[in-house]
């Protein structure tokens, strides 16, 4: 199943035109506020009706100004999670859970409820009330609403920028799980480069309104031009695989013959995993440095520089585990007499590798 | 109730009916107007905001006497009804007709409000799951005003267990079909000897309308401990 979208739509500030092809898995928006993330998804939706344009799942058409067709939003299959969650405060989380099931077409029920409420761990609060409920479990009840409306099609708006970071860890993994286990298209929408690297099958990077690039996570993320939500969400999207869990409390990450250092992660030994690398935390090297504690450094030529209006500069180079992005001075790239086809080292501290911005790999479909 | 007597019982049956009907009929269409209210824009909707609360501002006897124009045998309303063989004029139905009228406004600005606390997002929330409008009316929309309703209702009750100006003007003031309890406690201050009866009924009055508006009071604050609370 693959979702076609094509908008036509002013905004107060901006003027959408756009066009991209969701496949199965998670495509992400991603783009600063403002750039039209929320507009696209409302749009497919149906809860806004824009100026032009068509969204079909398949054959199967929402919306098209061509023909003058347009469903309204309870006919669209939808599993909306918003960033609010937007549970029912009058109703149980049993109630609440039973609401879109109840809507969805018999023969069309497809999940199990008892199998998401494990999945999501919220049977003990199957009698409560929303009020009653933190951050973290209204969001997964919101996930379990959707998912029991046996959709065809999954939206999620920013559903994780309302938490903390603990409650958006706790939350991360049931997204990795809808995405690995569900089998419709996901529309999601963020602004952090966290979520993009750990969900990602494929993102939409959006600016004023139109798309400026689109593709796999490694590579979008990985062209410094794309940057949406400012210079420190730029980094690389490396896949590795587990190769050893050390007794000093490092785990060891094989990436195309290279190896990589982090503090101990609680995936398998032998387990593929996507692992971004922040720029801003990678230093750059002109010689092989010697006397330096980073565990971290893989040898590569340089790809690209970068240079934007301010004393900064984004270097990207390819190396034999995959392009990594680093952020340094305009002064720095002088002194080391960097330029396309040169060879460097890149040194990356171990510490710096946070376990947040390590997740699960994807299977291509 | 042997402190009272066979009129006075009349009187507060003869109130206590019409305040029902008029309450049951006009709920409807006071949910209709409050939700058109709140959340529709249209043309034309100040007209409406204003032609609700008109019976509020204008002197009740305006409004009877307006009644009595539309609604009375002669009048164009009350000869349409006339052919279906209803009369409303100096019928109990008449001043159903009257508390009703007066006690829209009320019901009508207690329904808005709990209709404009409601986030219109829970309403989109229901829609993307599936729900068509009138689903999402009956399964979000209702359960959450439910209160407002309910106090609107209460308060429409009340007003019509004391409506006199419009009723009087429109329906007259007839022993067992149009004296209602206001009327029938004016009725009293009129003949010699007569304030015993009107005291009694005045208590039943009060007594009424306190209880109506405790009443009210209430169940919106149940309903909003339920909301917020677990």
């Amino acid at each position: 199943m693959t979702l076609s979208v094509r908008l036509q739509h002013d905004l107060p500030d901006i003027k959408l035109d756009l066009s991209f092809d969701a496949p199965l898995g998670v495509t992400v928006l991603f783009g600063r506020s403002g750039s039209g993330k929320t507009t696209v998804v409302n749009a497919v939706a149906g809860l806004l009706r824009p100026k032009a344009g068509r969204v079909a799942v398949d054959e199967w058409e929402l919306f098209d100004t061509e023909q003058d067709l347009w469903l309204p939003p309870h006919r669209r299959r939808l599993g909306y999670i918003f960033q609010e969650g937007r549970l029912f405060p009058h109703l149980t989380v049993r109630q609440n859970l039973a609401y879109g099931r109840w809507f969805a077409p018999k023969r069309a029920r497809r999940e199990n409820p008892d199998k998401v409420i494990e999945m999501l761990g919220i049977g003990h609060l199957l009698d409560r009330r929303p009020a009653g409920l933190s951050g973290g479990e209204k969001q997964r009840v919101a996930i379990g609403r959707a998912l029991l409306a046996s959709p065809r099609l999954i939206l999620a708006d920013e559903p994780l920028a309302a938490l903390d970071e603990a409650r958006k860890a706790e939350i991360l993994p049931y997204f990795e799980r809808l995405r690995d286990e569900v089998s419709v298209p996901i529309l999601y929408v963020t602004h952090s480069a966290a979520e993009v690297a750990r969900l990602a099958t494929s993102v939409v990077a959006l600016q004023d309104g139109k798309v400026v690039r689109h593709g796999p996570a490694s590579e979008v993320m990985a062209d410094p031009s794309v940057a949406p939500a400012g210079v420190r969400a730029v980094g690389a999207v490396l896949n590795v695989r587990v190769q050893e869990h050390h007794a000093d409390g490092l785990t060891e990450l094989e990436a195309g013959g290279a190896r990589l250092f982090l503090p101990r992660i609680p995936h398998q030994v032998g387990e593929d995993l996507r692992i971004r690398i922040p720029a801003q935390e990678v230093i750059l090297s002109s010689k092989r440095p010697d006397g330096l504690s980073a565990l971290n450094m893989l040898e590569g030529t340089v790809d690209t520089i970068r240079a934007g209006g301010g004393p900064g500069a984004i270097v990207s180079l390819q190396t034999s585990a995959g392009p990594i992005l680093a952020r340094v001075t305009r002064r720095s790239v002088a002194a080391l007499g960097l330029e396309p086809g040169k060879s460097c080292f890149a040194v990356i501290k171990t510490v710096a590798l946070a376990p947040q911005d390590v997740g699960g790999r994807l299977t291509p479909s | 109730m042997g402190w009272l007597g066979p009129a006075e019982i009349e009187a507060l049956r003869l109130s206590l009916r019409v305040s029902f009907w008029a309450t049951l009929v006009t709920l409807p269409f006071g949910i209709f107007v409050a939700y058109a209210l709140a959340r529709w824009r249209f043309p034309g909707r100040q007209l409406l905001n204003g032609l609700v609360h008109l019976p509020l501002i204008l002197p009740p006897v305006v409004t009877g006497y307006l009644l009595l124009l539309t609604f009375g045998i002669q009048g164009p309303m009350g000869r349409l009804l006339g052919e279906f063989g209803i009369v409303v004029a100096f019928r109990w139905t008449g001043a159903a007709l009257a508390a009703g009228i007066m006690a829209f406004p009320l019901m009508v600005r207690a329904i808005r409000l709990s209709i404009e606390a409601v986030d219109p997002k829970l309403e989109q929330a229901g829609a993307t799951l599936g729900a068509s409008r009138p689903f999402v009316f009956a399964t979000v929309t209702l359960p959450m005003i439910l209160p407002g309703v309910i106090a609107g209702s209460i308060l429409a009750f009340a007003k019509a267990m004391g409506e006199f100006g419009a009723t009087i003007t429109f329906v007259s003031n007839i022993p067992g079909q149009t004296q209602t309890l206001p009327s029938a406690v004016y009725a009293f201050l009129q003949v010699p000897g007569g304030e015993g009866a009107a005291t009694r009924l005045v208590v039943i009055s009060i007594i009424i309308a306190m209880g109506a508006l405790l009443l009210s009071e209430y169940i919106g604050r149940r309903a909003a401990a339920r909301v917020s609370g677990s």
